[in-house]
Protein backbone atom coordinates (compact mmCIF):
# COMPACT_ATOMS: atom_id res chain seq x y z
CA UNK A 1 0.00 0.00 0.00
CA UNK A 2 1.34 3.14 -0.96
CA UNK A 3 1.54 6.25 1.61
CA UNK A 4 -1.45 8.19 -0.54
CA UNK A 5 -3.51 5.02 -0.23
CA UNK A 6 -3.19 4.93 4.08
CA UNK A 7 -5.38 7.46 5.03
CA UNK A 8 -8.71 5.61 4.41
CA UNK A 9 -8.29 3.35 7.37
CA UNK A 10 -8.22 4.11 10.96
CA UNK A 11 -8.71 2.29 14.27
CA UNK A 12 -12.17 1.26 13.30
CA UNK A 13 -10.61 -0.53 10.43
CA UNK A 14 -9.60 -3.30 12.63
CA UNK A 15 -6.49 -5.62 12.35
CA UNK A 16 -4.15 -5.57 9.27
CA UNK A 17 -2.68 -8.54 9.85
CA UNK A 18 -4.71 -11.25 8.82
CA UNK A 19 -3.72 -13.91 11.31
CA UNK A 20 -4.50 -11.64 14.15
CA UNK A 21 -8.68 -12.59 13.02
CA UNK A 22 -8.05 -14.96 15.64
CA UNK A 23 -7.56 -12.81 18.09
CA UNK A 24 -10.33 -11.01 17.59
CA UNK A 25 -7.75 -8.14 16.25
CA UNK A 26 -6.01 -8.18 19.76
CA UNK A 27 -1.75 -7.90 19.47
CA UNK A 28 -1.20 -6.85 23.01
CA UNK A 29 -0.78 -9.49 25.95
CA UNK A 30 -1.82 -8.64 28.77
CA UNK A 31 1.03 -10.72 30.83
CA UNK A 32 4.57 -10.49 29.82
CA UNK A 33 5.91 -12.78 31.21
CA UNK A 34 5.31 -15.44 28.21
CA UNK A 35 8.40 -15.68 25.89
CA UNK A 36 9.53 -18.23 22.77
CA UNK A 37 10.66 -21.01 25.44
CA UNK A 38 8.04 -20.86 27.90
CA UNK A 39 6.87 -23.94 28.68
CA UNK A 40 3.22 -24.72 28.29
CA UNK A 41 0.80 -27.82 29.24
CA UNK A 42 -2.94 -28.51 28.90
CA UNK A 43 -4.27 -29.18 32.03
CA UNK A 44 -4.73 -33.08 31.87
CA UNK A 45 -7.82 -34.32 29.98
CA UNK A 46 -8.53 -31.02 28.95
CA UNK A 47 -9.84 -31.04 25.39
CA UNK A 48 -11.55 -27.66 25.65
CA UNK A 49 -14.85 -28.78 23.65
CA UNK A 50 -16.75 -25.68 24.67
CA UNK A 51 -13.38 -23.19 23.10
CA UNK A 52 -13.46 -21.58 19.52
CA UNK A 53 -11.70 -23.21 16.57
CA UNK A 54 -8.61 -21.31 17.42
CA UNK A 55 -7.71 -21.91 20.75
CA UNK A 56 -8.76 -25.39 20.67
CA UNK A 57 -6.07 -26.09 17.80
CA UNK A 58 -3.69 -24.36 20.23
CA UNK A 59 -5.07 -26.66 22.97
CA UNK A 60 -4.17 -29.48 21.17
CA UNK A 61 -0.66 -28.65 20.64
CA UNK A 62 0.01 -28.70 24.28
CA UNK A 63 -1.35 -31.71 25.34
CA UNK A 64 2.18 -32.91 26.35
CA UNK A 65 4.73 -29.71 27.83
CA UNK A 66 5.94 -27.81 25.13
CA UNK A 67 7.21 -23.89 24.17
CA UNK A 68 5.22 -21.80 22.92
CA UNK A 69 7.65 -21.29 19.83
CA UNK A 70 6.96 -24.93 19.42
CA UNK A 71 3.32 -24.36 19.28
CA UNK A 72 3.92 -21.94 17.56
CA UNK A 73 5.25 -23.97 14.59
CA UNK A 74 2.99 -26.87 15.03
CA UNK A 75 -0.28 -24.92 14.81
CA UNK A 76 1.13 -22.85 11.82
CA UNK A 77 0.14 -19.32 13.45
CA UNK A 78 2.72 -16.71 14.27
CA UNK A 79 4.65 -16.45 17.68
CA UNK A 80 2.20 -12.78 18.54
CA UNK A 81 -0.85 -14.86 17.55
CA UNK A 82 0.18 -17.97 19.66
CA UNK A 83 1.02 -15.86 22.73
CA UNK A 84 -2.21 -13.74 22.68
CA UNK A 85 -4.44 -17.27 22.22
CA UNK A 86 -2.57 -18.65 25.08
CA UNK A 87 -2.53 -15.78 27.52
CA UNK A 88 -6.73 -16.40 26.96
CA UNK A 89 -6.32 -20.56 27.88
CA UNK A 90 -3.91 -19.60 31.09
CA UNK A 91 -7.01 -17.16 32.15
CA UNK A 92 -9.08 -20.01 31.69
CA UNK A 93 -6.87 -22.83 33.42
CA UNK A 94 -7.06 -24.50 30.57
CA UNK A 95 -3.24 -24.25 30.23
CA UNK A 96 -0.44 -23.48 32.70
CA UNK A 97 3.00 -22.88 31.90
CA UNK A 98 6.23 -22.53 33.50
CA UNK A 99 8.73 -19.20 32.67
CA UNK A 100 12.22 -20.28 31.46
CA UNK A 101 14.84 -18.04 33.11
CA UNK A 102 14.01 -14.43 34.51
CA UNK A 103 13.52 -12.15 31.67
CA UNK A 104 16.52 -10.30 32.57
CA UNK A 105 18.68 -12.87 34.04
CA UNK A 106 20.43 -14.99 31.61
CA UNK A 107 22.78 -16.43 34.61
CA UNK A 108 21.61 -20.12 34.35
CA UNK A 109 23.44 -22.04 37.92
CA UNK A 110 26.95 -23.58 37.43
CA UNK A 111 25.33 -26.99 38.13
CA UNK A 112 22.57 -25.97 35.27
CA UNK A 113 25.11 -25.30 33.09
CA UNK A 114 27.10 -28.46 33.69
CA UNK A 115 24.77 -30.54 33.39
CA UNK A 116 23.88 -29.05 29.83
CA UNK A 117 27.59 -29.12 28.71
CA UNK A 118 27.88 -32.90 29.93
CA UNK A 119 24.12 -33.40 28.22
CA UNK A 120 26.02 -31.67 24.80
CA UNK A 121 28.89 -34.36 25.01
CA UNK A 122 26.44 -37.37 25.22
CA UNK A 123 24.57 -36.46 22.17
CA UNK B 1 18.84 -35.60 6.88
CA UNK B 2 18.90 -37.52 10.58
CA UNK B 3 18.73 -35.70 13.77
CA UNK B 4 20.56 -36.42 16.60
CA UNK B 5 18.58 -38.10 19.54
CA UNK B 6 14.84 -39.03 18.35
CA UNK B 7 15.40 -42.67 19.40
CA UNK B 8 15.64 -41.11 22.54
CA UNK B 9 12.48 -38.95 23.03
CA UNK B 10 11.88 -37.88 26.77
CA UNK B 11 8.75 -36.29 27.60
CA UNK B 12 10.04 -33.10 29.85
CA UNK B 13 8.57 -32.44 33.03
CA UNK B 14 6.18 -29.40 33.53
CA UNK B 15 8.68 -27.47 36.11
CA UNK B 16 11.34 -28.08 33.84
CA UNK B 17 13.55 -25.35 32.63
CA UNK B 18 13.93 -24.09 29.35
CA UNK B 19 17.13 -22.93 28.18
CA UNK B 20 18.27 -20.85 24.80
CA UNK B 21 21.97 -20.42 22.50
CA UNK B 22 21.07 -18.09 19.73
CA UNK B 23 22.92 -18.91 16.44
CA UNK B 24 23.91 -15.59 14.52
CA UNK B 25 25.45 -14.71 11.45
CA UNK B 26 25.37 -13.79 7.82
CA UNK B 27 22.45 -14.51 5.52
CA UNK B 28 23.20 -18.13 4.21
CA UNK B 29 26.51 -19.34 6.43
CA UNK B 30 24.60 -21.70 7.80
CA UNK B 31 22.75 -21.27 11.25
CA UNK B 32 19.49 -23.83 10.30
CA UNK B 33 21.91 -26.48 9.10
CA UNK B 34 24.15 -26.00 12.48
CA UNK B 35 20.83 -26.26 14.26
CA UNK B 36 19.69 -29.19 12.26
CA UNK B 37 23.18 -30.87 12.82
CA UNK B 38 22.50 -31.11 16.37
CA UNK B 39 18.71 -30.87 16.86
CA UNK B 40 16.78 -34.16 18.25
CA UNK B 41 13.82 -32.78 15.95
CA UNK B 42 14.01 -31.43 11.88
CA UNK B 43 14.74 -27.57 12.71
CA UNK B 44 11.19 -25.85 13.05
CA UNK B 45 10.07 -22.58 11.37
CA UNK B 46 7.81 -19.96 13.37
CA UNK B 47 6.74 -16.96 11.87
CA UNK B 48 6.43 -13.92 13.79
CA UNK B 49 5.24 -10.70 12.63
CA UNK B 50 7.18 -7.63 13.66
CA UNK B 51 6.51 -3.99 13.95
CA UNK B 52 9.60 -1.57 13.77
CA UNK B 53 10.44 -0.20 17.17
CA UNK B 54 9.71 3.40 17.69
CA UNK B 55 6.13 3.87 17.11
CA UNK B 56 4.45 2.05 19.87
CA UNK B 57 4.55 -1.84 19.35
CA UNK B 58 1.20 -2.30 20.34
CA UNK B 59 -0.77 0.32 19.67
CA UNK B 60 -3.14 -0.09 16.83
CA UNK B 61 -3.85 3.44 16.31
CA UNK B 62 -0.05 4.51 15.40
CA UNK B 63 -0.49 1.74 12.35
CA UNK B 64 0.20 4.36 9.72
CA UNK B 65 3.39 5.29 10.92
CA UNK B 66 4.43 1.42 11.44
CA UNK B 67 5.89 -1.08 9.04
CA UNK B 68 5.22 -4.58 9.92
CA UNK B 69 7.16 -7.37 8.86
CA UNK B 70 6.92 -11.33 8.78
CA UNK B 71 10.57 -12.37 9.77
CA UNK B 72 11.14 -16.39 10.28
CA UNK B 73 13.03 -18.02 13.18
CA UNK B 74 14.22 -21.64 12.33
CA UNK B 75 14.59 -23.45 15.87
CA UNK B 76 15.88 -26.67 17.46
CA UNK B 77 15.88 -28.42 20.60
CA UNK B 78 18.03 -30.71 22.31
CA UNK B 79 15.95 -32.52 25.62
CA UNK B 80 19.71 -32.81 28.19
CA UNK B 81 17.43 -34.41 30.34
CA UNK B 82 13.44 -34.21 31.82
CA UNK B 83 14.16 -30.97 33.64
CA UNK B 84 16.28 -29.06 31.30
CA UNK B 85 15.91 -28.20 27.92
CA UNK B 86 17.80 -26.17 25.57
CA UNK B 87 16.91 -24.91 22.49
CA UNK B 88 18.88 -23.31 19.72
CA UNK B 89 17.26 -20.42 17.62
CA UNK B 90 18.52 -19.31 14.31
CA UNK B 91 18.26 -15.64 14.02
CA UNK B 92 17.32 -13.63 11.00
CA UNK B 93 19.88 -12.74 8.57
CA UNK B 94 19.50 -9.63 7.67
CA UNK B 95 20.33 -6.39 9.47
CA UNK B 96 16.57 -4.50 8.89
CA UNK B 97 15.45 -7.63 11.79
CA UNK B 98 17.73 -6.27 14.54
CA UNK B 99 15.28 -4.66 15.98
CA UNK B 100 13.97 -8.01 17.24
CA UNK B 101 16.55 -8.93 18.34
CA UNK B 102 16.11 -7.45 22.08
CA UNK B 103 13.33 -10.30 22.72
CA UNK B 104 15.95 -12.83 21.40
CA UNK B 105 18.48 -11.87 23.35
CA UNK B 106 16.37 -11.68 26.78
CA UNK B 107 17.15 -14.89 28.77
CA UNK B 108 19.67 -16.25 26.08
CA UNK B 109 22.66 -17.95 27.88
CA UNK B 110 24.95 -17.25 25.29
CA UNK B 111 25.07 -17.21 21.07
CA UNK B 112 26.90 -18.60 18.68
CA UNK B 113 28.18 -16.11 15.77
CA UNK B 114 28.81 -18.04 12.47
CA UNK B 115 31.22 -16.37 9.99
CA UNK B 116 31.57 -17.19 6.14
CA UNK B 117 35.22 -15.91 5.54
CA UNK B 118 34.26 -14.92 2.17
CA UNK B 119 31.84 -12.37 4.16
CA UNK B 120 33.69 -11.49 7.17
CA UNK B 121 32.04 -7.87 7.03
CA UNK B 122 28.11 -10.11 7.82
CA UNK B 123 28.82 -10.83 11.30
CA UNK B 124 29.99 -7.94 12.62
CA UNK B 125 26.59 -6.95 13.45
CA UNK B 126 25.57 -9.55 15.67
CA UNK B 127 29.54 -9.03 17.30
CA UNK B 128 28.41 -5.85 18.19
CA UNK B 129 25.38 -6.96 19.60
CA UNK B 130 26.40 -9.37 21.70
CA UNK B 131 28.95 -7.40 23.05
CA UNK B 132 26.81 -4.70 23.60
CA UNK B 133 24.55 -6.47 25.33
CA UNK B 134 26.96 -8.89 27.49
CA UNK B 135 25.82 -11.92 25.81
CA UNK B 136 28.15 -14.84 26.33
CA UNK B 137 29.47 -15.78 22.71
CA UNK B 138 32.40 -17.99 20.61
CA UNK B 139 33.34 -17.50 17.25
CA UNK B 140 32.62 -20.04 14.73
CA UNK B 141 34.35 -20.03 11.37
CA UNK B 142 32.28 -22.05 9.12
CA UNK B 143 34.70 -23.72 6.64
CA UNK B 144 32.68 -24.54 3.44
CA UNK B 145 34.05 -27.29 1.06
CA UNK B 146 37.76 -26.14 1.81
CA UNK B 147 37.43 -22.59 1.54
CA UNK B 148 39.45 -21.52 4.66
CA UNK B 149 42.09 -19.33 3.63
CA UNK B 150 42.59 -17.87 6.93
CA UNK B 151 43.79 -19.07 10.20
CA UNK B 152 42.14 -18.56 13.38
CA UNK B 153 44.53 -15.89 14.24
CA UNK B 154 43.68 -14.00 11.20
CA UNK B 155 39.92 -14.60 11.87
CA UNK B 156 40.63 -13.04 14.98
CA UNK B 157 42.30 -10.31 14.15
CA UNK B 158 39.80 -9.13 11.13
CA UNK B 159 36.71 -9.04 13.69
CA UNK B 160 38.78 -7.48 16.67
CA UNK B 161 36.91 -9.58 19.35
CA UNK B 162 38.18 -9.59 22.45
CA UNK B 163 41.08 -11.56 23.53
CA UNK B 164 39.22 -13.72 25.96
CA UNK B 165 36.38 -14.67 23.10
CA UNK B 166 36.97 -18.48 21.76
CA UNK B 167 37.26 -18.36 17.71
CA UNK B 168 37.11 -21.57 16.31
CA UNK B 169 37.10 -23.39 12.57
CA UNK B 170 34.00 -25.54 12.21
CA UNK B 171 31.95 -27.57 9.81
CA UNK B 172 28.70 -27.37 11.10
CA UNK B 173 27.68 -29.50 8.33
CA UNK B 174 28.88 -32.44 10.93
CA UNK B 175 27.54 -32.93 14.13
CA UNK B 176 30.56 -33.40 16.44
CA UNK B 177 31.99 -29.92 14.88
CA UNK B 178 28.91 -28.58 15.51
CA UNK B 179 28.95 -30.14 19.35
CA UNK B 180 32.57 -29.09 19.69
CA UNK B 181 31.43 -25.39 19.18
CA UNK B 182 28.56 -25.71 21.50
CA UNK B 183 30.72 -27.24 24.06
CA UNK B 184 33.34 -24.57 23.64
CA UNK B 185 30.34 -21.86 24.31
CA UNK B 186 29.10 -23.86 27.13
CA UNK B 187 32.68 -23.74 28.61
CA UNK B 188 33.07 -19.99 27.83
CA UNK B 189 30.08 -19.26 30.19
CA UNK B 190 31.12 -20.81 33.15
CA UNK B 191 34.67 -19.37 33.02
CA UNK B 192 33.11 -16.12 32.34
CA UNK B 193 30.22 -17.12 35.25
CA UNK B 194 33.81 -18.23 37.63
CA UNK B 195 35.37 -15.38 37.16
CA UNK B 196 32.29 -13.36 38.10
CA UNK B 197 31.65 -15.49 41.02
CA UNK B 198 34.80 -14.72 41.90
CA UNK B 199 35.14 -10.83 42.18
CA UNK B 200 31.93 -10.59 43.12
CA UNK B 201 33.36 -12.83 46.24
CA UNK B 202 36.24 -10.28 46.59
CA UNK B 203 33.88 -7.34 46.53
CA UNK B 204 32.40 -8.70 49.46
Amino acid sequence: MSGEDSAWFDEDAGPLARPYTFTRGRTHVARDDLNMITLVVALRGNHGGELDHAHERILECCQDPISIAEVAAGADLPLGVVKVLLSDLIEQNYVIFRTGLAKHSSAASPDTLQKVLDGIREL
Amino acid sequence: MEFASSDRMIRPAINATALKILIAGGFGVGKTTLVGSVSEIEPLRTEEQLTERGAGVDDITGVERKRTTTVALDFGRITINQELILYLFGTPGQDRFWFMWDELAQGALGAIVLADTRRLASCFAAIDFFEERHVPFVVGVNCFDGTQMYTVDEVRAALDVDPFVPVLLCDVRQRESTKKVLTTLLEHIMSLTGHAQRAAAVDN
